[in-house]
């Protein structure tokens, strides 16, 4: 244990910088996941069927496709159309993509979920459209989406060590990297798993406190 | 109620017709309210009531006929001999000048009473948060709900909510409020409190399009009752007229069946 906790001090800055990396892309991908998610929730309810079909296209191929592929794809393709991204930058891509096709159908199911009452009334006190959804819609749909949009964030923490394959310097390449001078490789695989397990049990308790502090008012 | 029976009609629908596909609800249906006056609308289920008070506010389409309110043609203009409905904006800023009450209330669940109140008055006439709060608790206040401002609609009872949204609806200060089966959807014993406040709505001279399953309510808040069947107006007259010894035969069987 002793001989552990001394690599560890040693290697301290190196897993700490894999850790900011971790989160900074993480929240870099939920912020981008949830403004693309809602957009393309919106879209999907209230939109023409032309304007549906893009969008539905888009929700589709990256729900059906392996999260490892989208990032793959995401360091490899912009390259090919002559657009340079450093891999954190297309790694956030790739996972702010991945989250706003999931985020979108929780946004679509739960304003297909409000009754069409809520629409009419706002109708009926002279709102337009537009308001209707800043006011009334989003501000509900938002709420019972906020227990999977929670999920969906801890899924971006895990998904985000998937990124160490194309060379992004988060918390599993850091601990990998680390692992390659010492040799110490359950210890500090095991150390890895627990920094990723405490974050998504904070995040999952701050979920659960905000569902609280909302949830008397529904 | 003193009436001018000269005055302009507020709300003039001339041969309003109305269908869903192939089904026709309203076949040409003439109705006129004036300023002051209530109409309520009575008939079963199926007779086209509740579809013509959503026409009225805009929240259906309807396929022929006009519907003017004050003076105004609403939801629809001829553009190159056509008859095109108008665009989102200019629908609500007509909406806006009725407003609605629903049988299922329709509350925000989101927003307190006070807050159900004032999205209307903050959006839609741009009111300051101050002056929009004074308004929702005056109107509160007249719906006997003073002490519940910073309720939310979960909090409520039912008759509690259906008058929060009577305050919503009247707090925008509308020329004509619809009324859509407003106890429909409460128990029997909270349905006179909101039977109450509406007739003290009507006594302080609102003008009111009712459309009811209570026939005594009716027959006390009225200055006319309309009889629809089968999309047409059957049969109207002052309460006197239509609840009176020398009604029809089949108003009479209509106010047989619905007596519970």
């Amino acid at each position: 244990m002793d001989a552990f906790l001394a690599q560890l001090w040693i290697a301290r800055w190196p897993i700490f910088d894999g850790f900011l990396m971790t989160i900074g892309i993480s929240v870099g991908a939920i912020v981008f996941g949830t403004i693309l998610g809602c957009i393309v929730g919106i879209q999907l309810v209230f939109g023409s069927f032309l304007v549906k079909l893009p969008f539905r296209l888009y929700v589709d191929i990256m729900r059906g496709t392996p999260l490892l592929v989208l990032i793959l794809a995401a360091f490899y393709v912009p390259a090919v159309l002559g657009l340079s991204l450093s891999a954190p930058q297309a790694g956030t891509l790739a996972l702010g993509l991945f989250a706003g096709a999931h985020i979108g159908e929780l946004v679509r199911g739960s304003l297909q979920a409000i009754p069409p009452g809520q629409i009419e009334a706002g109708r009926a006190i002279g709102l337009r459209f537009p308001q209707i959804l800043a006011n009334v819609l989003l501000p509900q749909a938002l709420r019972t989406a906020l227990p999977p949009w929670i999920n969906t964030g801890v899924e971006l923490i895990k998904g985000s060590s998937l990124l160490s394959m194309i060379g992004v310097g988060e918390l599993l390449l850091k601990t990998q990297e680390v692992i390659g001078r010492n040799f110490m490789t359950i210890q500090f695989y095991v150390f890895a798993g627990i920094l990723y397990l405490v974050v998504n049990i904070a995040l999952d308790l701050l979920g659960k406190s905000l569902e609280r502090r909302l949830g008397a008012r529904l | 109620m003193i009436l001018d029976e000269t005055a302009r009609p507020l709300l003039d629908i001339r041969a309003l017709r109305k269908n869903f596909g192939a089904v026709e609800i309203l076949k040409g249906v003439d109705l006129a309210v004036r300023p002051k006056e209530v109409v309520s609308i009575i008939g079963s289920s199926g007779s086209g009531k509740t579809t013509l008070l959503r026409c009225v506010n805009l929240l259906e389409e309807f396929q022929g006929g006009d519907i003017i309110l004050d003076g105004e043609t609403i939801g629809y203009k001829t553009a190159g001999g056509k008859r095109v409905r108008l665009r989102d904006a200019e629908l609500s800023r007509q909406r806006a000048m009725t407003g609605m009450v629903f049988q299922s209330f329709n509350l925000f669940p989101h927003l307190t009473a006070a807050g159900n109140v004032m999205l209307g008055l903050r959006k839609v006439k741009k009111m300051g948060k101050d002056e929009a709060f004074a308004i929702a608790e005056k109107w509160l206040s007249r719906v006997g709900l003073g002490a519940r401002l910073n309720h939310y609609p979960s909090q409520l009872s039912g008759g509690q909510q259906q008058r929060v949204a009577i305050a919503r609806a009247l707090a925008m200060n509308p020329k004509l409020v619809l009324l859509d089966e407003v106890t429909s959807a409460l128990d029997p014993e909270l349905v006179q409190e909101v039977l109450t406040t509406i007739k003290g709505i009507a006594d302080d001279g609102a003008t009111l399009l009712i459309v009811t399953h209570e026939m005594r309510f009716a027959r006390e808040v009225s200055d006319r009752i309309v009889f629809m069947e089968q999309g047409r107006i059957a049969e109207e007259g002052t309460p006197e007229v239509i609840f009176g010894e020398g009604r029809s035969q089949r108003l009479n069987e209509f106010l047989k069946s619905s007596r519970h």
